[in-house]
């Protein structure tokens, strides 16, 4: 009995003490070296695996940071500036210099202002509706309302307002990840360049619709009548397929341009109240703050196709 | 025992109101709105410019690619734009508007009711009639049928199927077609015979056509190498795959076509189009439209000319009831509620359906409670829970393995889903993205 048990001990370590031998020799010959860098770079990085810097996850760019000479074009939107600045300070590269960015919806039709034409009853997904029908109203460029950019969001930063049935970015909690540009299947979402105090002026409509057949559908289009494009000193604004849009990094948030749009389709947010006009006492001053605020101008009439017979300001 | 395909199926109940309604031709409208796409494939170019006069069979469209299609003028008169114009889904599409002056035909076109059956063309003098005609596939398919008919090298058609089953509920414009031009079908099933290099051809009709059926059967006694195969009622046995299997018994495999196991399938309106068009040289401009509902005053089969209302459609049939809550463009099961009614009849509108207010909300869906009837109805033999799943999820990539591209849209795991969840839904919107997957992945 004895002899069996001692017999199997030495037997079992005899072969453990070889397979050692083995691995270690094996572990030699195909040993694959690993920067040790990249694991201090991942630590770095925020560990979100959001994908907005276009890799699949945190790991992937940290390998890409290391690896590469170049790291200008490569930028973790979750981290920011901060992060970015500290990994090259670390890696002995330069950091790359990117300004926050911010998603914004660019849709303004609210129920208010977009009257439904028909009630849609199927799967409560935009990307549902987009594949097989024009929308449950008649604007069929704009907002659709099911919160797919809600669902995909993984910071919590967007959600659905009831009241307008539009989706709302928190420009605290966005970190312009991108995966809610990526859900909308009507592009309405865009990454615009972070204003100071989270302030921003941009026209909130992609109708892409003549003046007239946009202004039917919805209120608050952009008819594309380019009196923006006229009032605006820094040339920031360019008019296209009737539609305006603004480039955050050309503009200087004169608000000039707000003012003048006839349907409120430009809208600033964040910015302190306006100084009350004298001329325009009868109509409510407006409330900065909210998001769907439009400045009240003195209405000029809507023109339809473009408005080309306004007198030139300039 | 009647034949039918082996796999799932459902029976949801038949309600052809419409059966007894002979078809009644519709006086030509005002206006007519033409869609330049109206087939799978690329949209046609337009021809002719604001302010041309047109006839009736006039190229207004012209085939932009090999899997494209013509499009000729429904009416005579003066086109008005050829600017967008809000289709049944509410989206603006490229399409020429004509107001109605008169009702000129051009002059090659031969109008009279005798039937002529020789045919001396060769097959692809056929073919080249058929694509000139602009005939696609009028089941609701709209395949451009020039294509389907141009068999690839190394492959061979042993077998013509005619489709006459019109499973989807409501719908009798094929059955309609089959009683009143039965002549001209059979005709047409022997052009397409030759334009194949065929020489043996079925019919297949759903046994709740009995006198379709025995009408067909009389008409085949002329035509030697065409039978008729009665087909018992199962949902979706007008599925290409589906008849084929019901009818030969072989079935095609995943990711194959049907002349993969030597057969061609062509809906009978197809056949009767195919015949107007080689022997009558009259392009595809009018099709029989089932314009029906519960509510409806005169549920009807009207032979309508593209780009007709579907307005104009329901106030000649009574008008819209008040109760109406959904129209839809094709049948219950397939068909797809339309957004805008001044959108215009297509080459592939084999429908317009009213339902009830009452009957048209989808119930509150519930939690899926694996009771898997969707599986066993599934005609693809697919796991619709598990896709439908997947595509809520958006995990596109896995449902290409679970081979979610065979999925032929048919609804029956939606009809037959005690939880009321919109399966069909999530499955198709994982269909788009895997087939925009697979087709980046080709390059």
């Amino acid at each position: 009995m004895n002899e069996v048990l001692i017999f199997t001990i030495v037997t079992l370590c005899a072969l453990g003490v070889l397979a050692a031998v083995i691995l270690y020799f094996v572990a030699q010959k195909f040993k694959v070296y690993e920067d040790p860098r990249i694991d201090t770079v991942e630590g770095m990085l925020p560990g979100a695996n959001c994908g907005g810097c276009g890799f699949p996850g945190c790991r992937g760019m940290a390998d890409a940071l290391v690896k590469q000479d170049d790291i200008s074009n490569l930028y973790c939107p979750v981290g920011g500036q901060e992060t970015m600045k500290s990994i090259a300070s670390y890696l002995g590269k330069a950091a790359p210099e990117k300004e926050p960015q911010v998603a914004v919806v660019r849709c303004g039709g609210s129920c208010e202002k977009r009257p439904r034409t028909n009630t849609y009853n199927g799967a409560a997904s935009c990307a549902t509706i987009a594949s097989l029908y024009g929308g449950e109203t008649g604007c069929t460029f704009g907002c659709l309302g099911q919160g797919d950019c809600v669902s995909v969001c993984n910071f919590g930063a967007i959600r659905m307002n009831p009241a307008t049935g539009l989706p709302e970015v928190d420009p605290d909690q966005c970190t312009a990840c991108g995966a809610c540009v990526k859900a909308c299947p009507k592009g309405i979402i865009e990454l615009r360049r972070k204003g100071v105090k989270n302030r921003g002026i941009y026209v909130s409509c992609v109708n892409k619709e003549k003046g007239g057949i946009a202004r039917k559908s919805c209120t608050a289009a952009c008819i594309g009548c380019g009196k923006c494009v006229k009032t605006c000193p820094f040339g920031a604004i360019t008019l296209e397929n009737n539609l305006a849009y603004i480039d955050s990094n050309k503009c200087r948030m004169c608000r000039k341009c707000v003012v003048e749009c006839p349907t409120g389709a430009i809208i600033e947010v964040n910015f302190p109240p306006r100084p009350a006009k004298k001329d325009e006492g009868s109509n409510s001053p407006a409330t900065p703050t909210d998001r769907t605020t439009q400045a009240t101008p003195s209405t000029p009439a809507v023109k339809e196709e473009g408005a080309t017979h306004q007198t030139t300001q300039a | 025992m009647l034949k039918s395909f082996r796999i799932g199926g459902v029976h949801p109940p038949g309600n052809k109101l419409s059966k007894g309604a002979g078809i009644v031709t519709m006086p030509v409208p005002e206006t007519v709105v033409i869609p330049l796409s109206q087939h799978i494939g690329a949209p046609a170019t337009a021809v002719v410019a604001k302010g041309d006069t047109v006839k009736v069979g006039q190229l207004i469209g012209k085939s932009a690619g090999f899997v494209s299609s013509n499009i000729h003028s429904s009416v005579s008169g003066t086109v008005t734009s050829i600017d967008p114009v809000v289709d049944g889904s509410g989206l603006r599409k490229p399409a020429i508007t004509i107001r109605v002056e008169g009702d000129e035909w051009v002059d090659t076109i031969d109008r009279s009711d005798t039937l002529v059956r020789e045919c001396t063309l060769t097959p692809s003098e056929i073919i080249a009639r058929i694509a000139d005609a602009g005939i696609v596939g009028m089941g609701g398919a709209t395949f451009p049928t020039q294509v389907k008919l141009s068999v690839p090298q190394g492959k061979k058609a042993e077998f013509l199927i005619l489709n006459g089953v019109e499973c989807e509920p409501y719908l009798t414009a094929d059955h309609r077609v089959l009683l009143e031009h039965g002549r001209e079908v059979a005709v047409g099933a022997d052009i397409l015979c030759r334009a194949l290099g065929v020489d043996k051809a079925y019919i297949g009709i759903e046994a709740n056509k009995q006198d379709a059926i025995d009408y067909m059967e009389k008409v085949c006694a002329d035509h030697p190498h065409l039978e008729v195969v009665p087909l018992k009622v199962k949902y979706p046995q007008g599925g290409e795959k589906q008849l084929i299997d019901a009818v030969l018994r072989r079935q095609v495999p995943s990711g194959a076509l049907p002349i993969d196991v030597g057969a061609v399938v062509q809906n009978v309106g197809t056949a009767l189009a195919v015949y107007e068009a080689v022997q009558k040289n009259k392009p595809l401009i009018e099709r029989v439209v089932t314009v029906t509902g519960k509510s409806l005053d005169k549920p009807s089969n009207l032979k309508v000319r593209i780009g007709t209302s579907i307005r104009t459609l329901i106030d000649y049939c009574g008008g819209l009831p008040e109760d109406t809550g959904k129209v839809i463009g094709g049948g219950p099961m397939m068909g797809r509620a339309m957004a805008n009614l001044d959108g215009p009849v297509t080459k592939g509108t084999s429908g317009v359906l009213l339902m009830r207010e009452n009957q048209s909300l989808r119930p509150e869906a519930q939690v899926c409670i694996k009771c898997a009837k969707c599986v066993s109805v599934c005609p693809m033999g697919l796991e619709p829970y598990m896709l439908s799943k997947l595509g809520k999820h958006r995990m596109f990539a896995e449902m290409e393995p679970r081979h979610v591209t065979d999925c032929i849209e048919c609804g029956s795991c939606a009809y037959t889903c005690p939880a009321a969840l919109p399966l069909l839904d999530y499955i198709r919107l994982g269909k788009a993205e895997v087939m925009k997957m697979i087709r980046a992945r080709k390059g």
